[in-house]
């Protein structure tokens, strides 16, 4: 264990990232095309109607919980479902009733599916060997793959004679050894424990900006989307509810799904009161009065939306600060967590409403500043407030 | 943690508690036996009862009485025709086995493959046959074989054959009786196997290339090993000493050592021979056993 965990790979801006954004581009080719596509199990539907498009290079995550599809979607791309409805494409060629062992894809498995009787070596040569390969260059493409996961050493165990992390390299080398032009990577990191997980997730950025093939990550872990990913597609009861940079899912959820799903974020229930150019007034019964938030397009009047503030966007203080340009609530400190790096604070407003509260601990000191039943000023920028549908 | 070891020892002397049940069991059942034809077997035939001589003459105080003779081994190597039956048994069950598994495999896996409720009405039809007891479905067979049996006057009727065919009474007929009585022993490992297959190995074959035919012989059967082994051992054991399937629907002709062991047993009396003839059918089944268990523990510790 401690020497996976030593060998720490090194933040380096990866170097193919010149043009990052090819789906800005309306030139770019796309990868993969996911057209209007369905399926259904018996009454079940697992994926409704879903549309998309992947470019080369991508590292897109497919996130959602149990249930969401996001599985389904993925095993439809590596060819073990077909759909019930629409069309997928891989460079521009029709894939969707091409089984799984002529697709230009591979896909590293949930539970790594590595074959239990046969040799490191032997479970990564297998694609090679289907594909009829000279034994020679079997031979050295294999040993070059095991080089690169650093499982050489290993070539000659079976997977039951290797721990987690080592069997999870073995899983992703066999599924790279055929440099396909998609690989589909189901849960990749749910098996491994924490500080594993950590740092096997940039050893697969590395990897992927290194040989410039397209990944697939489907995952329900939020964090794991957000660190690794290019664009990531939220995922629910079948549809997609946002696609996009984590950054904008992040900071510009489409709706009450996405923003609840993705970090943590409170919500205050609200009727939209006026409209004062690019900034929306207001009512919140929870926040005791009126509140502004900047909006992208006009909101009609009298709709009710909610308004959303991400934990580390509010600030907490005992005075009160300046209200110019921010929304200013008194309340009282209900309840304090210390996490060393910051604090979390559920904050406790007159309505009854409780506000989680996340600050960095930028003071050295072992003192709290702010203590339990403080009375405290949370406040946050205009700007930083969301306005959501109901 | 001291109050979880405790637990394990106790656990563990619950364990070699329990354990001296089957012991016992073998040591009563199946050792006991064992030795008494194992001494039987180094005794002279006697037109007595019992009909051997003891193996200590208690009568006749010293060395002198205790007797021991290994004509009967010499017996079966010198003459030719136990060498035969020998063979011809082997033969007659690795041939059954072969059968049972040709057939018993695809069933197995069909089984396997299935939702868990069908699957278990399936398996419900393998086992249901033995409910009725063995002599009678032998005997059902000869009704079905013999040349004015049913299959013969079916086939008779439809004109597909213009006189019967000879279907009872010979080689074939104990090959059909063997196969259908053991076919149970066969599935049923395989089928314990097969189930566990993880399907998600087969779609990690067909991902990497391999066809649904190359993903089963690649994947599938290689894994299967330790079900085929332990169905074949199942059903060629039993079979290589079958008596009542030949003695039913063998001809005058079919050798089997379970005939033999019975003429010399009760037609011979000569409970000698015949307690050679099994202490040798004995080592025949047990040692190749003790070498592939040697084998297979080997090839566990490889692993490791």
């Amino acid at each position: 264990m401690n020497e996976e965990t030593d060998n720490v790979v090194k933040f380096t801006k990866p170097v193919g990232k010149s043009t990052p954004e090819p789906w800005l581009d309306p030139g770019a080719k796309p990868l993969v095309e996911i057209r209007g596509v369905s399926k259904h199990f018996g009454d079940v539907v697992a994926v409704d109607d879903v549309s998309l498009v992947i470019y080369e290079k991508e590292l897109f995550s497919i996130l959602g919980g149990s249930g969401s599809g996001k599985s389904t979607l993925l095993r439809i791309l590596a060819g073990f479902e077909t759909p019930s409805r629409g069309k997928i494409l891989i460079d521009g060629v029709e894939m969707t009733s091409v089984p799984p062992y002529e697709r230009p894809v591979n896909m590293m498995f949930q539970s790594y599916a590595l074959f239990p009787h046969m040799s490191v070596e032997q479970n990564v040569a297998y694609g090679l060997k289907k594909d009829g390969l000279p034994a020679g260059e079997i031979r050295d493409r294999v040993a070059e793959m095991l080089e690169m996961v650093r499982m050489g050493r290993l070539a000659k165990r079976k997977p039951d004679a290797l721990s987690g992390g080592e069997r999870q390299r073995v899983a992703l080398a066999r599924s790279l050894i055929k440099r396909p032009r998609l690989l589909l990577l189901d849960e990749p990191l749910a098996a491994l424990d924490k500080k594993l997980r950590e740092h096997t997730q940039f050893e697969l950025m590395a990897l992927q900006d290194e040989l410039g093939i397209t990944f697939v990550v489907v995952t329900h872990d939020q964090e794991e989307a957000m660190t690794l990913s290019t664009r990531v597609a939220v995922m629910n009861q079948g549809h997609f509810e946002q696609v996009g940079t984590p950054g904008e899912v992040y900071e510009y959820p489409a709706n009450r799904f996405v923003a609840d799903f993705v970090g943590n974020i409170n919500f205050l229930a609200c009727t939209v009161s006026g409209v004062d150019g690019e900034y929306a007034e207001l009512h919140c019964e929870e926040a005791g009065g009126a509140v502004r938030a900047r909006v992208d397009e006009p909101l009609p009047q009298g709709t009710r939306r909610w308004l959303a503030v991400r934990p580390e966007k509010i600030f907490i203080d005992k005075e009160c600060p300046p209200r110019e340009h921010r929304t200013v609530l008194k309340g009282i400190v209900e309840d304090l967590g210390y996490f060393g790096n910051l604090s979390v604070y559920r904050v406790r407003l007159p309505s009854g409403k409780m506000l989680q509260v996340s600050g960095q601990n930028r003071v050295r000191t072992a003192r709290k500043t702010v203590e339990w039943d403080d009375e405290v000023y949370v406040s946050w920028d205009v700007a930083s407030a969301i306005v959501l549908e109901e | 943690m001291p109050s979880r070891e405790l637990r394990g020892d106790g656990r563990r002397r619950w364990l070699r508690r329990a354990l001296v049940v089957p012991y016992a069991w073998l040591l009563l059942f199946f050792l006991a036996p064992f030795l008494i034809i194992f001494k039987i077997s180094f005794a002279d035939p006697l037109v007595a009862l019992p009909p051997f001589t003891p193996l200590f003459d208690w009568a006749a105080s010293g060395w002198e009485r205790f007797q021991v003779t290994l004509d009967n081994y010499l017996f079966l190597f010198q003459d030719r025709y136990y060498g035969v039956i020998y063979l011809s048994s082997i033969k007659t069950a690795a041939i059954s086995t072969f059968l049972c598994l040709l057939i018993g495999y695809p069933m197995a896996y069909y089984i396997a493959r299935q939702p868990p409720r069908r699957r278990n009405l399936l398996l419900l039809g393998v086992i249901l046959p033995f409910w009725i007891s063995f002599l009678l479905r032998v005997y059902a067979w000869i009704g079905l074989l013999n040349t004015n049996g049913v299959i013969n006057n079916v086939l008779l009727s439809i004109g597909l054959i213009d006189e019967p065919l000879s279907l009872i009474y010979n080689d074939f007929a104990v090959y059909v009786g063997i196969v259908y009585s053991y076919l149970p022993f066969m599935i049923l490992p395989l089928y314990a196997n097969l189930e566990r297959l993880d399907i998600t190995l087969l779609e990690a074959a067909a991902d990497l290339g391999a066809k649904r035919w190359r993903a089963f012989v690649d994947v599938t059967l290689p894994l299967s090993v330790p079900g085929i082994i332990a169905g074949s051992l199942l059903v060629f054991i039993p079979a290589i000493g079958e008596f009542i399937i030949p003695a039913l629907l063998g001809g005058s002709d079919t050798l089997m050592i379970g005939r033999a062991l019975w003429d010399e047993f009760f037609i011979n009396r000569d409970w000698p021979v015949a307690s050679a003839v099994s202490v040798v059918l004995l080592l025949i089944l047990v040692l190749p056993m003790m070498w592939f268990q040697k084998v297979q523990g080997q090839e566990v510790e490889d692993r490791r």
